[in-house]
C-alpha cells in the first residue's frame, strides 16, 4: 500500500462551489492517455492545459471575427479590434489595474522584461547604478537585467534567500541604497514555489524612490492578484501559463512611468504620424505595440481569464493549497525524498529529490506511469546552486489535478526507487 | 510500447551505481568537460594517450543514471585501443541509440548493445552519448565544453 493512501482525505466538500470533476471535463486534453495510463499532468509551471472554451474563442474569432486592428474602416476591422481591446480590459480588470491604457499586449513574460529594462531601464540605469534582484528569479529576470547593466556599466545585484527558500527581506532592505535603480522580483518562484511579500518590498523599495518590476508569471494563474493593492510599478505575465494561449502575456505599468517611457519596438501601431523628418507617437497603450499584434491571442487568453472569473481565483486558490499541503505531507513520509523549497508563503510547487537517483531518470520512469513532470534546472541555475543540487523533480499544480494525481506522483516516486534500490 | 526494463537494463544500473574508471587522471595529457545544463550532467572525460593508443581513460563528474553509466562502460571498452578503435565504435554506438542501426549490427557493440533501449526513448539519446562526444572533444583538444542538448 502507498503511504498516500493512508493520509487523510478532505478533498471536494470543503469547497462547495468547485467542482473538480466538471473543471476537469473542461480540458480535453486530460482525456487523452499517455504510455497506457491517463494523463496526469503535473507540469504546469511550464505551460497549462487550455480549457474548451479557450481552444473555442480562437476558433470563433478566425471563423467569424479576423482583420487587422486599429485601421480598417470595414466591419471585419471593427470586430477585431473590439475583440483585441475588450481582452485588454479584460486584462485590466483581472490584474484590478486602474486604467486599460496600463496594459500591454507582449509575446510573454520574458518579453515584458525586457521591454521594461530597454526602455524605462536604459533611461535612468547608469554607469555605477544598481539593479537588485533575488536569487530565486527565473532566468527570463536575470539575463534582461544583466544586458542592461553591462551595456551601461551598472552593476546587478542579488538578495539572498535562506534555507526555506524564503527571500531574507532584512537583507533585501539593506542591498537598497541611493543607487539602486530598479527593483525586480517574482510574485511567486517558478522553481521553489515561494510567495514573495510584494507589498513590503514595494514599500521599502518606495521610500527610496525604486520603482519595482514583479514577475506575476508563477502567480497569475494561481492566486487573486491585485496590482494596486500590491502598489508594483510594473507587473507582467504569460498567457499561456494561465490557461491561455502561448504567444502572448502583458505588461502592466503605471500610467506615468508608461507615458515617460521611449518606445521598446518602431513600427506600425505605435505611431500617430510619420516623416522621414520626424515620427511622433501613439498614445497608451499602442506606443508599446509595434506591428500586427497577436489578435487571436489576446482573445483566447480573454477567454481564458472568463474561464478564471467563473471559477473564482479564490476558489482555485484555495484548491490548488490544498494539492500542496497533500502533496507535501505525502512527500515527506517517503524515505529519500527531499522536498526543494518549504517556504511558510508558497504555491503549488513541489520541487523535489530522491537520494541516489538524477532527476532525469525520475522523470522517464514516471512518464511511463503517464505523469509529467519537469525535470532539470527550471531554468533557474543559480537556486541550483544555492540547494546544492544540479537538478530537482519538480510537479506543478494546477486547478485541475486531483488528490489521487498526487496519490499516483507517490507511487511512481516509489516505483522509481525500486527500480534504483 | 517502450519498456522501463529497455532502458534501466541491470548492467546499466549496476555501472550507475558504481562507475568503472571514475577518477581523475593525472597528469591527463588530454582532457574535456562535457556539459548538458538542462538535464544537470556534468562529466569530465581524461585520457592518457601513447601515440594513437589510449593507454588510460578515465571521468569524474555527475549525471543521470544514463549518461553515466555509458561513461562508465565507454571508458571500460577503450582502454588499450586505438583512437581509430574509438571513433568506430562511437560512430556504431551512436547508430544503435538513436535507432538507426540495422538489426543484427548490435553484436559489433559488445557489452555496449544495453544501450540499445535507448533509441525507444529519444529525449535520453542525449544522455548516452554525452561522455562520447566529450570524449571526441579531448581527443581534438577542444578547449570550451561540450553539450549534446
Amino acid at each position: 500500500m502507498s503511504t498516500a493512501a493512508k493520509l487523510p482525505r478532505t478533498v471536494r466538500e470543503t469547497m462547495p462551489g468547485y467542482d473538480l470533476e466538471k473543471v476537469r471535463a473542461d480540458f480535453p486534453i486530460l482525456r487523452q492517455k499517455a504510455h497506457g495510463h491517463p494523463i496526469i499532468y503535473l507540469d504546469n509551471a511550464a505551460t497549462s492545459q487550455k480549457p474548451k472554451a479557450v481552444i473555442d474563442a480562437i476558433v470563433r474569432y478566425y471563423e467569424q471575427d479576423n482583420a487587422n486592428i486599429h485601421r480598417g474602416v470595414h466591419y471585419l476591422s471593427e470586430r477585431a479590434t473590439r475583440d483585441f481591446e475588450d481582452a485588454r480590459k479584460a486584462v485590466q480588470l483581472f490584474l484590478h489595474a486602474a486604467r486599460p491604457s496600463e496594459i500591454i499586449f507582449v509575446r510573454s513574460a520574458t518579453e515584458a522584461i525586457n521591454l521594461v529594462a530597454q526602455t524605462y531601464g536604459r533611461v535612468h540605469v547608469g554607469a555605477g547604478d544598481e539593479v537588485l534582484i533575488t536569487a530565486m528569479e527565473h532566468h527570463s529576470n536575470i539575463v534582461p537585467w544583466q544586458i542592461l547593466c553591462d551595456e551601461k556599466g551598472a552593476r546587478l545585484q542579488v538578495a539572498p534567500i535562506n534555507e526555506r527558500g524564503e527571500l531574507i527581506l532584512e537583507v533585501f532592505e539593506r542591498l537598497l541604497n541611493p543607487r539602486t535603480r530598479i527593483v525586480a522580483v517574482a510574485h511567486v518562484s517558478n522553481a521553489l514555489g515561494t510567495v514573495n511579500p510584494i507589498a513590503a518590498i514595494a514599500k521599502l523599495a518606495h521610500a527610496r524612490n525604486i520603482p519595482v518590476i514583479v514577475d506575476g508569471a508563477q502567480a497569475v494563474p494561481h492566486m487573486p492578484v491585485d496590482v494596486q493593492e500590491l502598489d508594483c510599478d510594473f507587473y507582467v505575465f504569460s498567457g499561456h501559463k494561465a490557461y491561455g494561449p502561448t504567444g502572448i502575456g502583458a505588461l502592466y505599468g503605471k500610467l506615468a512611468l508608461l507615458e515617460a517611457m521611449p518606445p521598446y519596438q518602431g513600427g506600425g501601431d505605435m505611431i500617430s504620424s510619420v516623416t522621414f523628418a520626424k515620427t511622433i507617437y501613439n498614445k497608451l497603450p499602442h506606443k508599446f505595440e509595434a506591428g500586427t499584434p497577436d489578435m487571436s491571442g489576446a482573445v483566447g487568453m480573454h477567454a481564458a481569464i472568463d474561464y478564471l472569473n467563473g471559477l473564482g481565483m479564490e476558489n482555485v486558490a484555495a484548491h490548488e493549497h490544498e494539492l500542496l499541503a497533500y502533496g507535501t505531507q505525502a512527500l515527506s513520509t517517503l524515505r529519500g525524498v527531499r522536498i526543494i523549497g518549504t517556504a511558510k508563503e508558497k504555491a503549488g510547487v513541489l520541487s523535489f529529490v530522491i537520494e541516489g537517483v538524477h532527476p532525469h531518470d525520475i522523470g522517464t520512469i514516471l512518464d511511463q506511469e503517464g505523469i509529467a513532470i519537469r525535470t532539470g534546472h527550471h531554468c533557474a541555475q543559480p537556486v541550483m546552486e544555492i540547494f546544492g543540487v544540479d537538478a530537482t523533480a519538480r510537479a506543478s499544480f494546477g486547478l485541475y489535478n486531483t488528490k489521487e494525481e498526487i496519490d499516483a506522483l507517490v507511487r511512481g516516486i516509489e516505483k522509481v526507487q525500486e527500480v534504483f534500490a | 510500447m517502450p519498456e522501463l526494463r529497455d532502458l534501466y537494463q541491470e548492467l546499466i544500473l549496476e555501472h550507475s551505481r558504481a562507475p568503472r574508471n571514475y577518477r581523475e587522471l593525472k597528469p591527463a595529457d588530454h582532457q574535456a568537460e562535457g556539459y548538458n545544463p538542462l538535464c544537470g550532467d556534468r562529466f569530465t572525460v581524461y585520457l592518457h594517450m601513447d601515440g594513437d593508443v589510449i593507454r588510460d581513460i578515465s571521468f569524474q563528474g555527475s549525471g543521470c543514471a544514463i549518461s553515466k553509466a555509458s561513461a562508465s562502460m565507454m571508458t571500460q571498452m577503450l582502454k588499450g585501443k586505438t583512437r581509430r578503435d574509438a571513433e568506430e565504435l562511437f560512430g556504431r554506438f551512436h547508430s544503435v541509440v538513436t535507432g538507426q542501426s540495422a538489426n543484427g549490427s548490435q553484436a559489433d557493440l559488445g557489452k555496449l548493445a544495453v544501450f540499445s533501449g535507448v533509441s525507444e526513448f529519444p529525449t535520453r539519446v542525449k544522455c548516452a552519448t554525452l561522455a562520447w562526444h566529450t570524449l571526441q572533444a579531448a581527443l581534438e583538444g577542444k578547449q570550451e565544453a561540450v553539450s549534446t542538448e
